[in-house]
């Protein structure tokens, strides 16, 4: 059984992402990277933005150095985040892609992301689109060489444009479908078939009672 | 059909319909709850209005943010303002919802991947998730385990489900006879480097072969828990007698002729004889050696007698984050990493915090001193498996050999609590992270290794090989 999709309001529909970039060099960037477990300890998602790559950014006396991309000036306001390989690996925690967001991240464009990583991005509604080594180099390129470049990536097409180039990008399906159709929150969705729930759980053996 | 993975089985029977972006809804047989993900989530459902789905599908327990020293452990309020807050938020949650929870004061109480088993709570043929990467390591029972974000916390406790897409299976095939000295965490640290940090990713792992089936629960749990550092979300084993064996008895697992029948679900969700595989790969363990690594990711490790790499003889899109990693260790390329000096010794976590994992390093640790300045921390992971090995006298073995002997918790592996590395200390450590900054400074140094191993780091005061020690057949 398949369900149609609920409409939804149009501002829960992602179709694009446009502004500047920010690149982050390296591989397997991981979530203690993105933000380090002490930053974990709240129990709301207050402040986030001021962890991401905390420890990256800072010096031995734990001031910030200005050499993190984050921090640079030309950098402020940059909505498009281009990475490289596995970004995102390591833990679950959705801390990772909601201080990304919170910074002002948008939209990840990388070689490859680590798959909880990018599930939590869909959950936010935030983009994670993958692209080739080449493409990835090239958009690093420009956003360092150029800060001011616009660049947008372009959900439904699944392509990148910055310049007047366009180069293709590849958006998981079911995240490009939850974007577009504005259905990444899935807590009332799934919980109105809860109808359905019970009837799949009664049918298993180990689920001893359901009302 | 007759040519179903166990993957295919679990997630036919569990799922409920399509999602409109094409993913399916998945029920959820046990979601396991710890303090760190879930605030988040309780307070989304109160804000949206909507109350807990299947209280008796949830199992919450402590375990990432409390402390471990035994003089402060019952002191509450916590010392910690912010972790005492997610612990009453916990308590506060599962009490309004009516859901178990294994509290700090708790006989069950335990790293969340310690105690599902525990208790009986993992069983094959389930679907299990939590909000923690390391959930695959219920996946030792032939259970479909995987971590998710505090998001989808929110879904499972609202729904009773999640929205998820089927994986590709890939056989892991495990053969050879694992030499004196070596245990599941070296198979698992070398498949990781074999395949590499990103090799499983849009896999389920499904381990199997002789050496698998030889292998206990624990050795079972070890390997499935480390899935996610070879990049795959899910890795199972099929269930087999030794399986179903652990689990007689459990709190959560039923008796007599109930037992029987369970057990009859358990033998039909293994992978069929004939199944399909979408990726096949071997792995011989013959002659393995132990594990240590040496770089800043799991897959970045060598045995213990043979060079560390240089950067320039790596293929060449590794080489960078080598050297990266190189000099952050600060071992020496070309030369084994044997005799590289530690400060810390580490043995607990959901990786090697069980029973049999501290038994085994027990063996190196009777009788031997821990080194002069080496600071040595024993941390069982579930308090079932500390009164167990009190009970063995195993604590004592420990404690007269100059081990600190901790409660239960996940410690010194990611340092939310008060175990942490200080400054550029060196850790031997029989968890499953060396990330940078992973253990609490952003300068310390992680070393991953088998319980066994890290004793032997403790002795020396520097990575040492545990095939020289005197164990008295007890790593056979
Ligand atoms: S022991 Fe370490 S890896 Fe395991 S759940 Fe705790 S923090 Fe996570």
């Amino acid at each position: 059984m398949t369900v149609e999709a609920p409409d939804a309001p149009d501002d829960l529909r992602v179709t694009r992402v446009a502004g500047t970039g920010v690149a982050v060099r390296g591989d397997d960037v991981d979530t203690d990277q993105i933000i380090p477990a002490r930053f974990l300890k709240s129990t709301t998602w207050e402040g986030l933005d001021e962890y991401a790559f905390y420890d990256n950014r800072r010096d031995d006396d734990g001031e910030i150095t200005g050499d993190h991309p984050f921090d640079r000036p030309e950098h402020q306001g940059a909505s498009v985040l281009v990475v490289n390989e596995n970004f995102g690996c390591g833990s679950s925690r959705e801390h990772a892609p909601r201080a990304l967001r919170r910074w002002g991240v948008e939209a990840i464009v990388g070689e490859s992301f680590a798959e909880i990583f990018a599930d939590n991005c869909k959950s936010l509604g935030m983009v994670a689109a993958e692209a080739a080594p080449g493409v990835v180099a090239e958009l690093q390129d420009l956003v360092e060489d150029d800060p001011e470049a616009g660049l947008e990536v372009d959900v439904a097409e699944e392509r990148a444009v910055y310049g007047g180039n366009e180069v293709d990008v590849h958006i998981d399906e079911a995240m490009r479908e939850a974007l577009i159709q504005g259905v990444w929150d899935t807590t009332t969705l799934m919980r109105d078939a809860l109808d359905e729930t019970r009837e799949v759980a009664r049918d298993l053996p180990y689920v001893e009672e359901v009302e | 059909m007759s040519d179903r993975t166990l993957y295919d089985k679990v997630w036919e029977r569990h799922r409920v319909r399509e999602l409109p972006n094409g993913q399916d809804q998945l029920f959820i047989g046990t979601h396991l709850i710890h303090e760190v993900t879930s605030p988040q989530p309780f307070a989304e459902l109160r804000e949206r209005g909507i109350n807990v789905a299947f209280p008796e599908r949830n199992v919450a327990t402590t375990d990432h943010i409390i402390p471990t020293d035994p003089e402060t452990r019952d002191d509450r309020p916590l010392a910690d303002d912010s972790a005492e807050q997610m612990l009453s938020a916990l308590e506060q949650n599962t009490e309004e919802a009516g859901i178990t929870f294994y509290g700090l004061n708790s006989d069950r109480q335990g790293i969340a991947h310690v105690m599902g088993p525990d208790v009986g709570a993992t069983q094959p043929g389930t679907t299990i998730v939590c909000g923690d990467s390391h959930t695959a390591t219920h996946g030792a029972f032939g259970a479909v385990a995987f971590g998710i974000g505090t998001s989808q916390v929110r879904d499972v406790l609202a729904s009773g489900c999640v929205a998820a897409d089927k994986s590709d299976v890939r056989r892991v095939e495990v053969t050879g006879e694992l030499p004196d000295g070596t245990v599941a965490k070296d198979v698992i640290l070398r498949i990781i480097g074999d395949l590499g940090v990103d090799g499983g990713v849009g896999y389920a792992y499904e381990y199997g072969g002789p050496t698998i089936a030889r292998m206990a629960m624990e050795g079972r749990m070890a390997v499935c828990n480390m899935s996610i550092e070879g990049g795959a979300r899910v890795g199972y084993i099929n269930p087999d007698e030794t399986t179903y064996e652990y689990l007689r008895g459990r709190e959560f697992v039923p008796e007599g002729q109930e037992f029987d029948e369970r057990k009859t679900y358990w033998e039909s969700v293994g992978s069929d004889d004939d199944a399909v595989y979408d990726d096949v790969v071997e792995v011989d363990v013959d002659g393995l050696a132990p594990m240590v690594t040496w770089g800043t990711t799991p897959g970045q490790v060598a045995p213990v007698d043979e060079p560390v790499p240089a950067p320039a003889d790596l293929p060449a899109d590794e080489r960078e984050a080598a050297a990266a990693a190189q000099d952050h260790t600060q071992v020496t390329p070309g030369e084994p990493i044997a005799g590289h000096p530690i400060d810390v010794a580490f043995i607990g976590t959901c990786t090697n915090g069980r029973a049999s994992d501290f038994r085994q390093a027990a063996a190196v640790v009777e009788d031997r001193e821990v080194a002069d300045d080496v600071r040595a921390l024993a941390v069982p992971g579930s308090t079932t498996v500390k009164r167990t090995l009190e009970e063995e006298g195993v604590d004592r073995v420990f404690r007269d050999a100059g081990w600190e002997w901790r409660e239960a918790g996940c410690s010194m592996c990611l340092a939310m609590n008060d175990d942490a590395l200080r400054g550029d200390e060196r850790c031997a450590s029989s968890s499953n992270r060396n990330y940078v900054g992973r253990q609490g400074s952003k300068d310390g140094r992680t070393f991953l290794m088998s319980p066994a191993m890290v004793a032997a780091a403790a002795v020396e005061g520097a990575v040492a090989d545990v095939r020289e020690f005197d164990t008295g057949g007890a790593l056979r």
